[in-house]
């Protein structure tokens, strides 16, 4: 029941758009490339050019040899094999213990609980109040047996970028094997892994403007995780399966077209955020921005509005033709409020009211100032409906129950 | 447009009926978790055994304030009796159902109503447990959903 005709799109860390471009080379790879890039003709050689050439452009975007990209089946399967080919191949040396940080996205956390029951020992570093994982903390959580340690490079609930750079030394330092799950910061910030240090990185396609269903993981040369899909001797013999010839030709395009004029990009986002966290904090009372402003997404907004829950809001916001998302999209199955702003410290009612505005390059100023309006229109209006908000004092109660 | 809800929820959800405060109320009641995210505060005026008037305000998601909202419509002008007769399953009914994640807030619905109808026994001096049952703590029958 959407009671205006447009769409403003403000999810980009949801998914994003393919790009026209992208849909072209995609097409052309789907519709003439029929060949399986393994085989030996000159049909096959067609769809291995797609191959290679999608694999240099990821390469050079972010710094590193094309034969040190591993193209997966999406962000979660680059984390997966990451984290459990690690795992499995440095518990032959003793080494069972793994460090990762509390709000990292399911695909870590979830493949951490997996290793978990398989014995191994995992610490989840705390988060600092303004969202950020502390190069100190991973020092001191490094023993002898650590495996692994990773950190996501940016939050992707509240954008926060994290001191990867210095995390990874920390692990040089201790001969300890590291990654980032960068699938928010690829195509969205500066990536070079040299500068950075690390030994494994993950991406996902879709959240650049790539297709969904193609991701990969860099791997530096002379880390050698143990194979998560074992089968053809694809990808280097590192990771089986029949590529998705039109997947890699799409991500490779993205991400040529993403990490290009970058700079300018990033400032077109970082005015749409601020324009919109300075409204939102200035006209909405109690209004909360969560993670730091600093060292933040250049398109993520996240912000709580105390005293409502946050699907109210998520639907007012549909009907008004604004797509956006109450934390992660992943977790809209569950009730539980977010495990990211739980992390740095957001009490349980507050990290219900919570809302998360992503903008992308397409996005406009004047779809910030629809959004800001909407919202100080709706907050108001659904205040007044809640019990938690106390309409005469404009400010919150104190929650309990037997009072 | 696609929708998790059925139209009616979502007809309740953008125009719920009787929100708001009820100053001369003689029952309030107020059910729910902060956890579940749901909380649902309900006002009855009842006299002569009629449920005269009846208001609420809910914190909670598009589920919760439909809920709630069809629980008012369904009472009012009801007797006592009859309220107390009011379910859960009957309202989600009314609603043309929710999806299965949702169905513990038509739970709260009910029992902000038999919360309230307590508080108006107790304020008459009478024991409302014999008359509206054990009203269980907090929320129920969300299957752990909220993961408590």
């Amino acid at each position: 029941m959407r009671i205006v005709e447009k769409i403003v799109y403000l999810d980009n860390a949801a998914t994003t758009p393919v790009a026209p471009e992208v849909l072209e080379v995609v097409t052309k790879a789907l519709s003439g490339a029929c060949g399986n890039p393994s085989s030996h003709y000159s049909v096959g050689y067609e769809a291995k050019e797609f191959v290679d050439t999608g694999r240099a452009q990821v390469a050079k975007a972010i710094n590193c040899q094309p034969g040190e990209i591993f193209f997966t089946g999406c962000g979660s399967e680059a984390d997966n094999w990451a984290i459990k080919g690690t795992a499995l191949k440095l518990a032959k040396k003793g080494k069972k213990h793994l460090i990762t940080s509390q709000f990292e996205h399911h695909a870590v956390l979830h493949s951490m609980k997996a290793l978990e029951r398989e014995g191994f020992e995992v610490t989840y570093l705390p988060i600092t109040s303004d969202g950020f994982v502390r190069p100190e903390d991973v020092e001191a959580a490094i023993r002898p047996d650590t495996a692994l340690v990773t950190v996501m490079m940016a939050n992707n609930e509240i954008g926060t970028i994290q001191p990867i750079k210095e995390i990874a030394a920390v692990c040089k330092k201790h001969g300890v094997w590291c990654h980032t799950d960068a699938v928010q910061a690829v195509g969205a910030i500066p990536i070079d892994v040299q500068d950075l240090g690390v030994d494994m990185l993950s991406m996902s396609g879709h959240k650049f403007n790539a297709p969904k269903g193609i991701g990969a993981l860099y791997i530096r040369r002379g880390i050698l995780p143990y194979n998560l899909i074992d089968g053809g001797g694809q990808e280097g013999r590192r990771r089986a399966g029949t590529e998705n010839v039109a997947g890699i030709a799409g991500i490779g395009k993205a991400l040529e077209m993403a990490t290009g004029h970058l700079e300018e990009k990033m400032a077109h986002q970082r005015e749409l955020r601020d324009y919109t966290i300075n409204r939102i904090l200035k006209n909405i009372p109690l209004a909360r921005l969560n993670g730091s402003w600093e060292n933040r997404l250049p398109g993520n907004v996240n912000i709580s509005f105390p005293g409502l829950e946050g699907e109210t809001i998520l639907l007012d916001l549909d009907m008004h033709g604004i797509c956006a998302s109450t934390g992660s999209a992943c977790n809209s199955d569950s009730l539980d409020p977010s495990h990211v702003l739980l992390s740095i410290g957001l009490p349980e009612e507050i990290g219900h009211g919570s809302m998360r505005f992503t903008f992308g390059p397409q996005n406009t100023m004047e779809e910030a100032e629809y959004l800001c309006q909407t919202l100080e229109e709706i907050i108001p209006r659904r205040r007044a409906m809640s019990c938690m908000w106390l309409q005469n004092e404009n400010t919150v109660r104190d929650f309990n129950l037997k009072k | 447009m696609a929708s998790m809800y059925s139209e009616k929820v979502m007809d309740h959800f953008a125009h719920p009926r009787n929100v708001g405060e009820l100053p001369d109320a003689n029952g309030v009641g107020e059910v729910g978790n902060p956890k579940c995210g749901d909380i649902m505060r309900m006002y009855l005026k009842i006299e002569n055994g009629i449920i005269k008037d009846v208001k609420f305000l809910t914190f909670g998601c598009g589920a919760a304030i439909a809920t709630s909202s069809m629980a008012t419509e369904l009472i009012k002008g009801k007797s006592i009796e009859e309220a107390l007769k009011l379910t859960n399953k009957a309202v989600v009914e009314a609603l043309d159902g929710l999806p299965p994640i949702k169905v513990h807030c038509s739970v709260l619905a009910e029992q902000a109503v038999k919360a309230a109808l307590s508080d108006y026994y107790r304020r008459q001096g009478i024991d409302p447990e014999p008359i509206v049952g054990k009203l269980e703590e907090d929320c129920h029958d969300c299957n752990g959903a909220c993961g408590i």
